[in-house]
C-alpha cells in the first residue's frame, strides 16, 4: 500500500462580501493553548474564524512534516501554539520543540517561504485573551501575504 | 598528501597484523580517471591497493555503519568529524574504531575539471598536490590542483582531523580565513521571492536519484522519510514542491550534523549546488546554538537537546 497522506486540503473560503479569506491550520497543545482557546470561547472573546484547530498532546508532537505538509496541501498559514517554557506538561517538550521550530522556520524562510506563513506562540490555559490576540495577529500576517503559492502542490 | 601512502600502508599493516583491527577502510584507484573507490582490506597482502591523493573525495564514514568488526579507517578532517557525529548519535562504537587521521590539502572537484576540458574524454589522469596531468586522444593538459579543489575544501577549517588515534603526516595549519558562508549570506540578503526563484531554478533539476543521500554519512535512517509508505508523508515525484521538500527536510535533518564534506554536491549528477542548503543548516547551528558539528565526542546532537535560554525571538 502506498497511500500518500492526502490530509484535508482547506476548503476555499470567502467572506460574505466575496473577499478571499486566509485559511490557517492551528496545532494547539492540549494542556495550554487548547485550553486557552476554550477560555477565549467561554469568555466570549472575539477572534477571526479563519483557524481550524488540531489538538495535539504537546507542541513537541508537531513534527516539521505536519507543518510542511500543511503548506503543501494549500493552507495559507500555520500556527503552532504550546505552553510557556517551564510549563510543559511533559517537563521539556516545548523546549525541544522550540529548537526544532527555530531551525524549520529559518530553513523555510531561507528557501523563500514568506515570513509570517509559519507562526509559533506560547499561550497558557489562563490566557484566553492572549489566544484571541495571537489568532488576530496571525490572520493579519497571512492576510497581508495573500494566498499561499510557494510550496503548494497543484493537483 | 602524496608521499604518505607508504606510511599509511605501514600503519595499516601493523594494525592488521597485530590483530588490533580486522578491516581497513581506505581509498583505492577507481576504474575511471580522476576517480577513487572505497577500499576494504582484510589481508595485509592487499595493502598496496591503498592510495592517498586529491582524488580521494569519498567520505568513508559512510562505510562504518552497521559493522561489528574492529575497523581501522582512513579519515580526512571531514571524514573524522563525520565519524564523531555518528558516534555521538550512537551509530558507531568508538571502541571498535581506529581512526587513521590524514591531514588534507583538499580534494579535487571532478566536475570542474571536466568542464574545463570541455567535453574531451580524459583517458588518463595523474593528480598530485600541485598539479593535475590529464591525457586524452590528442591532448595533454596540466592544471593547477589548487584551482580545482572542491568548494568545501576551499573554506575548510579542519584540515587536520580534530579526533584521531594515529595521525599520518604533519598537522596542517588551519589556513582558511574564509568561513564559506559567502553564498548563503548573498542569498540571505535577497528578497524571499528572489530566493524562492533561485531555489526553484536550482532544485527543479533534481531527478531524485538520491545520490546525495546515499553518499552522506549522516543519512543512515533505515527508512528515509521520502521512502516511507505508511504513512507516505511526501510525494515521490519530480513535481517541484515534492523535490523542494525532499531537499529542505534533508537540510533540516542535517542541522548541527553536517560537517560540510561536500560529498553530496560532488555526487550530484545534475550539478545542483546542494551546499547552498547544507551550509545554511551549518550556519543555523552556529548562529542559533553556537555549535559546530563533529569537533568533540562529548557533544550531544543539537536537536536532541535544549537550553533554557535558547533564542525565541520568533515566538509570538
Amino acid at each position: 500500500m502506498n497511500a500518500e497522506v492526502k490530509g484535508s486540503g482547506p476548503e476555499e473560503e470567502t467572506s460574505s462580501e466575496g473577499r478571499w479569506e486566509p485559511r490557517i491550520i492551528a496545532f494547539l497543545c492540549n494542556w495550554c493553548s487548547y485550553a486557552g482557546a476554550d477560555l477565549a470561547g467561554i469568555s466570549r472573546l472575539q477572534y477571526p474564524p479563519n483557524i481550524r484547530v488540531v489538538r495535539v498532546p504537546c507542541s513537541s508532537r508537531v513534527s516539521p512534516y505536519f507543518i510542511i505538509k500543511s503548506l503543501q496541501r494549500g493552507w495559507d498559514g500555520v500556527l503552532v501554539s504550546g505552553c510557556h517554557p517551564g510549563d510543559c506538561h511533559y517537563i521539556s517538550g516545548n523546549l525541544v520543540a522550540r529548537r526544532r521550530f527555530a531551525v524549520l522556520k529559518d530553513m523555510l524562510e531561507y528557501i523563500g517561504v514568506e515570513p509570517g506563513r509559519v507562526n509559533f506562540s506560547w499561550v497558557s490555559a489562563a490566557e484566553g485573551d492572549k489566544f484571541s490576540k495571537v489568532v488576530r495577529e496571525v490572520v493579519n500576517r497571512v492576510r497581508a501575504l495573500g494566498p499561499a503559492e510557494r510550496l503548494v502542490k497543484v493537483g | 598528501m602524496g608521499g604518505n601512502e607508504e606510511k599509511i600502508r605501514e600503519v595499516a599493516g601493523r594494525l592488521l597484523r597485530d590483530g588490533e583491527v580486522n578491516l581497513i577502510i581506505g581509498h583505492e584507484r577507481g576504474t575511471l580517471p580522476l576517480r577513487s573507490s572505497p577500499c576494504f582490506v582484510t589481508d595485509p597482502e592487499d595493502l598496496d591497493r591503498l592510495i592517498w591523493d586529491p582524488t580521494c573525495d569519498i567520505n568513508l564514514a559512510k562505510y562504518l555503519h552497521g559493522r561489528d568488526e574492529r575497523v581501522g579507517i582512513l579519515a580526512k578532517g571531514c571524514d573524522a568529524r563525520s565519524i564523531v557525529v555518528c558516534a555521538s548519535e550512537g551509530q558507531v562504537e568508538m571502541d571498535r574504531v581506529v581512526i587513521l587521521g590524514l591531514p588534507c590539502h583538499g580534494v579535487i572537484n571532478r566536475k570542474n575539471i571536466e568542464s574545463e576540458i570541455a567535453g574531451r574524454e580524459i583517458l588518463e589522469a595523474i593528480v598530485t598536490d600541485e598539479i593535475i596531468t590529464l591525457k586524452g586522444e590528442g591532448f595533454e593538459e596540466v592544471l593547477p590542483t589548487e584551482t580545482f579543489l572542491d568548494d568545501s575544501c576551499m573554506s575548510c577549517r579542519h584540515r587536520t582531523p580534530p579526533v584521531y588515534d594515529v595521525l599520518i603526516g604533519e598537522p596542517l595549519p588551519e589556513a582558511s580565513e574564509d568561513d564559506g558562508y559567502a553564498e548563503v549570506n548573498e542569498l540571505e540578503s535577497k528578497s524571499a521571492e528572489e530566493r524562492w526563484d533561485h531555489f526553484v531554478d536550482e532544485i527543479s533539476n533534481c531527478i531524485r536519484c538520491y545520490s546525495c543521500r546515499d553518499v552522506c554519512p549522516m543519512c543512515y535512517c533505515k527508512e528515509c522519510f521520502v521512502d516511507e509508505t505508511m504513512p507516505a508523508w511526501f510525494g515521490k515525484t519530480n513535481e517541484i514542491t515534492d523535490t523542494m521538500i525532499y531537499h529542505v527536510v534533508r537540510a533540516i535533518h542535517l542541522t548541527g550534523r553536517c560537517v560540510d564534506c561536500g560529498a553530496c554536491s560532488r555526487a550530484c549528477p545534475m550539478h545542483i549546488n546542494l551546499r547552498a542548503l547544507t551550509k545554511k543548516a551549518e550556519k543555523i547551528a552556529r548562529d542559533r546554538f553556537n555549535f559546530e558539528a563533529g569537533i568533540s565526542l562529548e557533544d550531544t546532537p543539537v536537536l536532541g537537546t535544549f537550553k533554557q535560554d535558547d533564542s525565541e525571538e520568533f515566538i509570538i
